[in-house]
């Protein structure tokens, strides 16, 4: 596969493998984040770790928009999925996912209720011209990523003149969760966020470019490096940030150059303007709520927004006591330091937001790194 | 009364014991299943077998869509049943076809389904020596339910089974993975992708017979079907009490089912296969039954995988291409593709 | 993250859509997204649009790289 097996090589991994090792002076430490769940996803199937000297640590950002939806939004879509009439779309990574009455769309779909996996939000529009006297709504998630796709498929819904679409909207962005991260009030409660370093996101970044990053950097003092999703990106990426962290620099660098400029996708951008507003604020799982990170329908598109075609309550759930989430995303416990880990918290009984989809830093550690806790 | 098997579909009639059921029965099972004893028309099948230990198993097949790149429900519901008894050992000798038809299924499906279980059945070379058919009202079937029990003779000396995987032992597969997972996958009206890859559903049964004729004493043997490598190969570390480490860059796997596999966010070793086996032998015949393998027009691909070993967690683990280690485990919940 | 890949344009559709290509899997996408999409690009596709146009250049100057690392930790 052009593009990809060229940097999956085994071979060149052996070599900056050992240009990590040597540049990375003994006697400091690196923490870095990497937000993306994308990062921590190639981490734990390649075994990256593996590859790392000791004191390069990784830890592993809440960069997963199925993760970090609160599940009362969650509740929110079953509550849609149950209207008389609603045909509900979603991808099939939401469709696992419990809300708080552990209750899950494949569970409300085996009680009754019409809901369909979709692979594109233009599924969904399809959905809704083959089915004229049905509401089909669709559960919008994602970062920057995904957020164009959604715009697009409420313009192409417009233009066909459909009436009987509309989307749940629970798009997220990014560059407010790493605020978030670095500068939240709970973060005092939990300690100083030891992080060296940031890896950027990848495809995210091709959206929104590498500019957004460079506040982070100066406002922080800490080094940025935007990394594609291989895996030879990452270890690249590793490396970066310890030259500068070594060089004592704090830069937005970009790895991932064949896929990002620093302006990003002016196309897809100016879409989404036109097409969304921020929120005030918003619930993430596992952070709290995070100020101006999430986007709402603007209101000459409300027919197709599905909050003012429906009522839908807020659902609050809290997150379990003993659940160490919140800690995990900000660096300052790993997956195995959690009580629930492995025991109550599994990915087929998630309860926490990390545990709950694959790129989840406790599932990806669960599926592909258990075998790491006897070493 | 003829059937129209070009435009006529199936009817409540046809499940209801009077004549259109015997009409329907008579065309399209008997006609293309025909041997002496479905011949003699009894509700059972009545035969002798020689002295031995015995193989049975039964399985139902639902799957969408029914006709697929390389096979329909029908060879499906053939080569599984065969498949699940070879991989005791056994030689296959007879099977049982049980049909649950949705009234308004086209006749002219049912009767390509029918040819297809026929031409599997031969190719395999065993007998659908009795079968029953039921018809449910329109919207409470899928189309079509088969299912299929089979029984077989197990050879004296062979004796596979999960719980006989040792450390040491070496672990091999007949082929390439994931085959048959993507090529469904592909002909779902929501993910519809075009890929040149056709389901590698075929019956094993002579494989397993060269396989067991030159290494009688094979530990374990398995097809791994739904949940693909990942979910048998933990069944067996777990019924074994043994663990496992393979690796990657030995793992066959076509270029386009990974291509399909990276569209879809799912790994290949959970994807399902219908025509490849799972072997495990004593680390010192390895070599000997991957030669036997390989000479098989059904093994050509096969490969050693890795290898057993001494853990009591029961970790399934993968050196990757990538220079790392990884777990692999079973798959959460259902195959669903990924976005994220 | 936001799983996606690289693909090639192997055919432009109406209404913005085009056909992609990766070893042997073809699919219908939207290239709405992308400025002057042509036959033979090769764009990052998720959720069926493709949301970038990938850079050769680019790709091949970030592989020099890596060998360069390779060439150098061998060297050590």
């Amino acid at each position: 596969m052009k593009y990809i097996d060229e940097y999956r090589d085994g071979d060149l991994a052996k070599g900056l493998a050992s240009a990590i090792a040597r540049e990375a002076k003994p006697d400091c430490r690196y923490h870095f984040m990497e937000f993306c769940g994308g990062h921590t996803h190639a981490i734990f199937r390649y075994g990256i770790q593996d590859l790392l000297p000791s004191n390069v640590r990784m830890i592993h950002g809440p960069g997963c928009p199925v993760c970090v939806l609160p599940m009362g939004r969650i509740d929110g879509a079953i509550h849609l999925a149950k209207q008389p009439g609603v045909i509900l779309a979603s991808y099939g990574d939401m469709l696992r996912v419990p809300g708080g009455g552990r209750e899950s769309l494949l569970k409300a779909k085996a009680l009754g209720a019409d809901v369909r996996m979709i692979y594109s939000p233009s599924d969904a529009v399809a959905l809704a011209k083959a089915h004229p006297d049905r509401e089909v709504v669709f559960f919008a998630i994602g970062f920057e990523t995904t957020t164009p796709p959604t715009a697009l498929a409420i313009r192409q819904a417009h233009r066909e003149g459909l009436s009987n679409f509309s989307v749940y909207c629970n798009h997220v962005l990014t560059p407010s969760a790493i605020s978030s991260i670095l500068e939240a009030p709970s973060v005092r409660d939990l300690g100083t966020v030891p992080l060296d370093g940031f890896i950027g996101p990848a495809h995210v970044s091709t959206v929104i470019g590498s500019q957004p990053y460079d506040y982070f950097a100066e406002e922080y003092r800490r080094p940025v490096v935007i990394a594609g999703f291989e895996p030879l990106d990452v270890l690249q990426a590793i490396l970066m940030l310890i030259r500068q962290v070594n060089e004592g620099r704090f830069e937005v660098e970009n790895e991932f150059t064949r896929a990002v400029t620093k302006e990003g996708n002016m196309k897809a951008k100016t879409l989404v303007a036109e097409t969304f507003e921020m929120k005030r604020s918003f619930e993430w799982r596992g952070l709290g709520l995070v100020p101006y990170s999430a986007l709402a329908i603007k209101r000459q598109w409300a027919q197709f927004d599905a909050e003012a075609r429906f009522i839908v309550p807020e659902f609050k759930t809290e997150d379990h006591k003993a659940c160490a989430c919140g800690a995990i995303l900000r660096g300052l416990k790993t997956p195995a330091d959690c009580s629930l880990f492995a025991t109550a918290c599994t990915p087929e009984h998630p309860i926490g937001s990390c545990m709950v989809s694959a790129e989840g830093a406790c599932a990806a550690y669960y599926t592909y790194g258990r075998q790491r806790r006897k070493s | 009364m003829k059937l129209d098997l070009e435009h006529g579909v199936v009817e409540m009639a046809h499940g209801g014991g009077g004549r259109a059921m015997a009409k329907l029965i008579e065309t399209i099972f008997l006609g293309n299943f025909d041997n002496p004893l479905l011949a003699q028309h009894n509700d059972q099948a009545c035969f002798s077998m020689q002295a031995g230990r015995v193989a049975m198993t039964t399985d139902s097949y639902v799957i969408q869509p029914l006709f697929f790149p390389g096979g329909d429900i029908g060879s499906l519901a053939v080569h599984g049943t065969v498949n699940d008894l070879a991989m005791s050992g056994a030689v296959p000798l007879y099977l049982s076809a049980g049909f649950i038809l949705e009234e308004g299924l086209p006749l002219g499906d049912l009767a390509q389904i029918a040819r297809s279980m026929a031409a599997a059945a031969r190719e395999a070379g065993v007998f659908i020596v009795t079968g029953d058919t039921k018809v449910v009202e329109k919207g409470k079937g899928d189309g079509v339910f088969i299912n299929t029990a089979g029984i077989g003779v197990i050879p004296d000396g062979v004796a596979p089974s999960g719980e006989r995987a040792r450390p040491g032992d070496a672990i091999l597969v007949s082929g390439t993975l994931g085959d048959h997972g993507v090529a469904v996958m592909s002909k779902r009206e929501n993910l519809a992708f075009e890929v040149d890859i056709l389901s590698d559903a075929q019956a094993l049964n002579g494989l397993v017979a060269a396989m067991v004729a030159k290494v009688p004493d094979i530990h374990v043997l398995r097809d791994p079907t739904r949940g693909g490598l990942a979910a048998t190969l933990n069944e067996i570390a777990r019924q074994a009490k043994v663990g496992m480490e393979l690796d990657e860059r030995a793992i066959p796997i076509k270029g386009a089912v990974r291509a399909a596999c990276e569209f879809l966010g799912l790994d290949p070793l959970n994807v399902a296969n219908e025509g490849k086996l799972v072997a495990i032998c004593a680390g010192d015949q390895a070599e000997r039954l991957l030669a036997v393998m390989r000479a098989h027009p059904k093994g050509a691909d096969s490969a050693i995988i890795g290898r057993v070993t001494q853990d009591a967690d029961c970790f399934v683990t993968l050196k990757t291409a990538f220079g790392g280690t990884r777990m692999v485990d079973w798959l959460t919940g259902e195959q669903l593709p990924r976005i994220c | 993250m936001c799983l996606a890949m690289p693909a090639r344009v192997v055919e432009m559709r109406d209404d913005d859509q085009a056909v992609v290509e990766l070893d042997g899997v073809r699919k219908e996408i939207s290239v709405a997204l992308i400025e002057a999409p042509r036959v033979g690009d090769y764009v990052i596709v998720h959720v069926g649009y493709a949301l970038s146009r990938l850079d050769p250049e680019e790709a091949a100057k970030t592989l020099a790289l890596f060998a360069e690392m390779q060439a150098a930790g061998a060297a050590a």
